[in-house]
This record gives C-alpha cells, structure tokens and sequence, in this order.
C-alpha cells in the first residue's frame, strides 16, 4: 500500500461515531433513554456493565444483547423498572444471546413476548429480576417471564415472575441449570424444567399458579432428553388459580391445582420440598402419552421413568380436582384425591419398569390411575414403590461466584 | 438503475487498487467505520443521481424476503481476483474484502418525483467475519449515516394503482439485524445461494444468468453450468411450478434464516427450509412449542386442509408483536403470501387428530 492510501484510510478511519463519544456504562434517565441504552448494547465490549438508574422507563421494543460478557444492572428490583406496556416492535422485553451474559436488579413489565429470553448463551446469571404482567392472569400476557433456552450453566437467583401465561421461569433445552430462591406467582406454571438435563432447583416459593414446579420432555425439540433434575427444599402450595393458557400450548393441559408435575422425565429426584393445599394433586407423574398428542418425532421418549420422591413433607389439597382427575380418578378413588398421581404407563420395551421410588413421605396417599387401561386397575398401593434410587449429583455451576450476601426477594 | 460495463469495471478495480486513493470503492475492515456511506464510494453521482461505482454490479433474488412492500436495490463488489466460491446448497464462501450492498426504498411521494432511498445495509467481509453496517438516508437522499440503532422513518408512497400509501418503516438496529442473520452465532448473508441467484438479470451488456455472469466477471469460481445448479420456483408466478413448490419457496426465503437448526428460532424445532423433507419438522401436525397466546387456541402449526387452523398461517396474518411473524422486519402483512400459503394448506389432504388428553 503506497503512502496516500494509508492516508485516505486514516481519514476515513477517523469519523468517529458520534456515540463514541459518550460516557461508557452508565445510562442516564432522559428522553432517549431506551435509545442510548439500546446503543451502548450493541457497542458494548466483553466485560462491560451496563449500568441503569432507578425509576420507570418506557420501552418500545425489544432489548437485545449479542455482545458476551456484558451485565445490565439496575438499580434493584421494582427500584429499576422497563415497562413494555407501549411495546410496539419485537416479542421479548430483554432477548441475549451472548455468551456470559448477566442480568440483574431490575423489573421488567408487560411484555407483548417473553420478558427476558436468553437464546444459546453459555453462562447466564439472572439476579434480582421480576418479570410481571401487572393486570394479573390473563392469556394475553407474555409467555414466559425469564426464559433461558438453548444454554449451558444457567443460574437464576433470588428472581421472579408473576403473570405468564405459560411458565414464569422456564429453563428450556439446557444443561446445567441452577434456580434458586426464587418467586413464582400467578403464573400458569410457576417453573417449569423443559427438555434439559442437570438442573438443581430448590429453595423456591411457588404458590398461586395452575401449575406450581414441573419438570417436562417434549417431542419436537432438538433436544430431547430431560433428566437429571433435582427439585428439593422449595415451598409448593396452593396452586389453584385457574389455567389461563391459550390452548395448544402444552402447559394449557396441566390441571389448575397441581403442585409438582414430572413428565416424560427420566432422573428426577423430588425431595425436602413442602407440598401443600394443592387442590388437584400435589405430586403428578405421568408419561407425556397422557397428553393425547400426537407423536410424530422418532428420537422422542415419551415414558417417565427413575423418579425418586422422597421425604417430601405433602399435607392438603385433592380436595376439588380438575382435568382427568375430576373426570375419571374422582369417581373411582373419591375426594380428597391422594397426594401422589401416577398415571401407570411404563414402556413395554424397558428392561426395569418405570422404577417410580416414593419414600419417607409422611402420610401421603399414593394412587396409579391406570391412564393405559383406561383407568379400570385404579391402585392405592404404595408398596410397589417403595424403593430407593442413587442421589443425583448436585449442579456445580464454573462461574457462579459466591452466594449474594443477603437481600433476594 | 444501469451499471458501467464488467470488464471495465474490473479494469477499473484494478487501478483503483494501484492507485491507492483513486475513485473506486473503498474496503474498510475494522471499527470505527465511516459514519457516512459515501466515504464506501459504492455510489457515485452522476447528473445529479446515484449510480453503483465501478465493479459494484447488481443482483437479485428469485424470492425476496417481505419487507413491506419495500424495494430492494442489490448490489456485490468483490476485490480484485477472488471470487466467491460456489456451493451447492449453502451461502457462497466470500472472501475478504466482499461488500453486499442492500438499499430499501419506497416509489415515489408524487408523481415525477425519485424513488426515495430509506437505508443501505452493508454486509461486509473482513478476517474471515461478516459486519453488518446499517447507513440511514436524510430525507434529501444525499448521504446516508451510519445508525445503529436508527428511529423510524415515516414513508409516503403512491402505489402502482396510483393509491396513496404510508408506513411507519422501522429500521432495524445492529442486533435485529444479526436475529435474521445469524446462524450459529455467526453474521453471514442470506440471499447469494445458487438457487436464489439462478435466474436472469439484465446487465448493460445484455441479458445473462446471475451464476454465468458472476463467472464470467471472475465473481464466482466453481460455478456449474446454470441448468445443473438448483432453482427456486418464482413464489408468485403459477407457471413456474406446482402451489406446494411455490409455498414452500416462499416460507423458505420468508421464515427459514430463523427457523433453522442453526437460526435463532432453533428452540422451536420448526424447520421451514425448502430443503427440509420431514413433514413434521416442516409443522405438519406438529404441536407447538415456545408460542403462548400466538397459538390462539389451535393446536398444531399447520393442519392440512384447514389454513384456519394453522398457527403458522395465523402468525403470518397478524401485525401485533409477539405473535407477528417473521417477529420483525414488517409491520404490515404480506396479503399475497398469506393467501399463497392459505391455498397450499386448504390444499393438502390428511388429519392431525384430536388429543384425547389424560391429564
């Protein structure tokens, strides 16, 4: 290259952008606020923390993230609130797809879409955040509130959602995945484990969904196992709200008044949890062919097996259930349903049956509502389901970094 | 729009590159980029009107992506001596130094007035990455600036039945841009497949076929003879081929940069690539996954023979976000589609069932 072209280059190279200029990392309350945050998130660098102030601010469309290693930061839950309720463009509130990417101290509100997608990240630490729909249930509100799919190592912690129309906090198509002391209110499910493998999820409050905790595997995915899920110490109760899901979503099939749900799932270990005043069924185990979909997808297994219930401490609910319970359990089992539902359906082609283990539950009642003969061989008995299987391992996350030193919800 | 001639365009290029800062397009490769687009000399002013510079040659798709009834003036340069390299299937390999060059317009506000220029996307190629670079025009049409997040524009238009139109155009910022153009993380160009390309164009010199001519100007190397390389049916144009064909051509430019194994709608395991054969993969009787209150209360995302129970169809003839899709790039539904795709659906025969759920 001779010399003038190294000049011409020079000059060109030296327009600047006009946002260059500004201030890095802290985004200050104005007129353009979702504008210049917008900006610094497309210019941001791996590291950078975006900071934002307290108050309320109006967005208009989706907020979105591709840059790894960047944190949004408010100023605190309800301190910090993005308001969605004028959205115009896009589905999600905040939607990442960077690598390491943290959000924390914020609320966000009223998404048309999802309130925080985070699509194929590896590294995902939510903190702090509340996604709420403020009118309360109602299918229009956003599917998801916080909504990792696609990643590896999730932490989500000392977070909440209030309103989705589909799962509050949904961890979909992941592994690795730590949920924590979290809140889920008002949802149709409060959290739900979808198609993912190695998740630890304890110490929640869930109360006030159809669907208090489940943990699923659907057909269709590209991912398509689901175990490993630990679901232990959280508080699950009176999750009776109605189910306001749109149908077709599968979640619009899970009766209001269930607790916890496990389908389709292999490796499930459900324990130390308080389970209560669920007034369908506070514990549900059930293969995915007693949705009645259709299955088109070969690699899918639809049967639940290994699941290990135990010293779980389960008192009221059953006592009004919904759905197939109320159709055709209630009529041969009579009210209060028992605390444990097993629909019966074990794949032929295993070698070791479906191995559903509950034990050191206290005085909850067990039923096998026989879902594959039509529900004649109705079965209280507990004793075939008296064993033990191994302790899951616990979800070591790389970088979670020490445990926040109080606050949380 | 008319281009100088290819071959001297190239011998052009080729002084441009010796001379240094002569008059032909300038490649820049790393931040920070020209804040205006001029600085690319992709266009030059002749007579008062832009015209692509030397070496910048147009191209267009057999389909286009909707985009709000929009225009779009495609245009590649490629650095001298190398090509792109020709894949059958996938998006040709560019090499360093490839800028696509993409500008949306609208017709004229009034009669005898210009076209009216809104933006011009750059695609550029540089160490081995794609960088999209979005410049908006001023309202003059004089200069574009670069944006990355750019407000909305306002757009007044009169259509070919001399009706008036307006839109609201949202442009899109540096991220939405990568939601459509990502595939497994990695910014890259949608449109330059043979099978969008395989089709004719009129250059100054005449008539040829974009794969032959992109030969022939030593844009493209590998390149089989048109006839033996792939084919997109023009979506709109019955005598091209079957409604099924026709449909799936459309949802492929339309849907599949998104829905595909490595597109950002992966999660959905709804894969709308012409080149997908698994019917319910294609969305055929398949449940939905991901899609909340878009799913209106139907159950699956296309049902043969009943379009009105369709999700798909449904989601393509909605303007509100979250249920909208393609999620962004229109606020405004694309009538002709909407029916093709209504047409194929009423047209296919079966039955996905009802679930008899025990829950």
């Amino acid at each position: 290259m001779d010399t003038r072209a190294v000049v011409c280059l020079c000059l060109a190279a030296s327009f600047p952008l006009a946002s260059c200029a500004k201030k890095r990392g802290v985004i200050e309350p104005g007129p353009h606020f979702e504008k210049e945050l917008q900006t610094a998130l497309i210019q941001a660098r791996p590291g950078d923390v975006i900071q934002l102030p307290s108050g309320r601010f109006q967005m208009t469309g989706t907020l979105s993230v591709t840059v790894p290693g960047v944190t949004i930061r408010g100023a605190g839950m309800d301190k910090t609130v993005l308001s969605y309720v004028h959205q115009s463009t896009g589905s999600a509130g905040v939607l990442a797809t960077g690598n390491n990417f943290a959000l924390e101290g914020l609320t966000i509100e009223d998404t048309k879409g999802d309130g925080v997608k985070i699509n194929g990240a590896d590294g995902v630490t939510i903190r702090g955040v509340k996604a709420e729909w403020t009118a309360g249930p109602d299918e229009k509100n956003g599917s998801y509130g916080i909504y990792p799919v696609q990643c590896r190592n999730v932490l989500i912690e000392n977070s909440a959602s209030v309103g989705a129309s589909d799962a509050g906090i949904y961890v979909g198509q992941s592994n690795n995945i730590v949920v924590r002391r979290n809140r889920a209110e008002y949802n149709v499910a409060g959290i739900e484990i979808e198609n993912s493998e190695n998740a630890d999820v304890y110490e929640n409050t869930v109360t006030n969904n159809a669907g208090g905790l489940l943990v699923f595997s659907l057909p269709d995915l590209p991912v398509k196992s689901s175990r490993g899920t630990r679901v232990y110490r959280n508080d699950v109760y009176a999750n009776n709200t109605h189910n306001f899901a749109p149908k077709g979503n599968i979640v619009a099939k899970v009766p209001p008044g269930t607790g916890v749900m496990v389908m389709a799932t292999h490796d499930a270990e459900v324990f130390s949890n308080a389970i209560r005043d669920n007034n369908t069924v506070n514990v549900s185990i059930i293969s995915y062919l007693s949705t009645g979909n259709p299955i088109h997808d070969a690699g899918y297994d639809p049967y639940v097996s290994n699941v290990y219930v135990h010293d779980n401490r389960i008192t009221g609910g059953g006592t009004s259930p919904a759905g197939i319970a109320a159709e055709a359990i209630v009529p041969k089992a009579g009210k209060p349903l028992p605390a444990i539902l097993w629909d019966g359906i074990v794949d032929a082609k295993s070698t070791g049956g479906a191995r559903i283990c509950l034990q050191h539950n206290g005085d909850a009642g067990f039923l096998n509502y026989d879902a594959a003969g039509a529900f004649k061989n109705v079965s209280r008995d507990v004793k075939p389901h008296d064993c033990e299987l191994p302790a899951l391992a616990a979800v070591v996350l790389p970088s979670a970094g020490p445990e926040p030193s109080g606050g949380g919800n | 729009m008319r281009i100088a001639g290819s071959r001297r365009a190239l011998l052009m290029a080729l002084a441009v590159s010796l001379a240094g800062c002569g008059r032909g397009v300038r490649h820049f490769s790393e931040s920070p980029f020209p804040e205006k687009l001029s600085a690319w000399r992709i266009f030059r002013r002749v007579d008062g009107k832009l015209r692509p510079n030397s070496g910048v040659i147009p191209y267009d798709l057999i389909n286009p992506l909707f985009t709000d009834y929009a225009t779009k003036h495609r245009f590649v340069w490629m650095p001298p001596g190398k090509p792109a390299l020709y894949r059958r299937d996938d998006t040709f390999e560019f090499p360093d130094g490839a800028i696509l060059v993409k500008t949306f317009a609208y017709p004229a506000a009034a009669p005898g007035m210009p076209e009216r220029w809104i933006e011009t996307r750059l695609l550029v190629r540089a160490r081995g990455a794609w960088i999209p670079l979005p410049y908006v025009w001023n309202s003059e049409g004089t200069e574009a600036t670069l944006q990355v997040d750019a407000d909305p524009v306002d757009v007044a238009w009169h259509d070919e039945s001399g009706r008036s139109q307006t839109i609201h155009y949202v442009i899109p910022n540096a991220n939405q841009c990568r939601e459509c153009h990502d595939q497994n993380k990695l910014t890259g160009p949608i449109g330059p497949k043979a099978r969008h390309l395989n089709r004719d164009l009129d250059y100054p010199e005449g008539r040829f076929n974009q794969l032959a001519y992109w030969t022939r100007i030593g844009y493209l190397a590998g390149a089989p003879d048109p006839a033996a390389a792939p084919r997109q049916p023009v979506w709109n144009d019955p005598a091209a081929a079957p409604l099924g064909a026709r449909a799936r051509a459309y949802l492929e430019i339309n849907c599949a940069h998104c829905h595909s194994p490595a597109g950002a709608a992966s999660n959905t395991g709804l894969y709308l690539s012409d080149l997908q054969t698994d019917p319910s993969r294609i969305g055929l009787c398949k449940t939905p996954v991901a899609t909340g209150k878009a799913s209106a209360d139907m159950l699956f995302d296309l049902v043969p023979g009943r379009p009105d129970a369709s999700i798909l169809l449904f989601r393509m003839d909605s303007v509100e976000p979250k249920i909208m899709m393609p999620e962004i790039g229109r606020t405004l539904v694309h009538r002709q589609g909407v029916e093709l795709i209504r047409r194929w659906l009423a047209s296919l025969r079966g039955d996905c069932g009802t679930p008899r759920s025990q829950i």
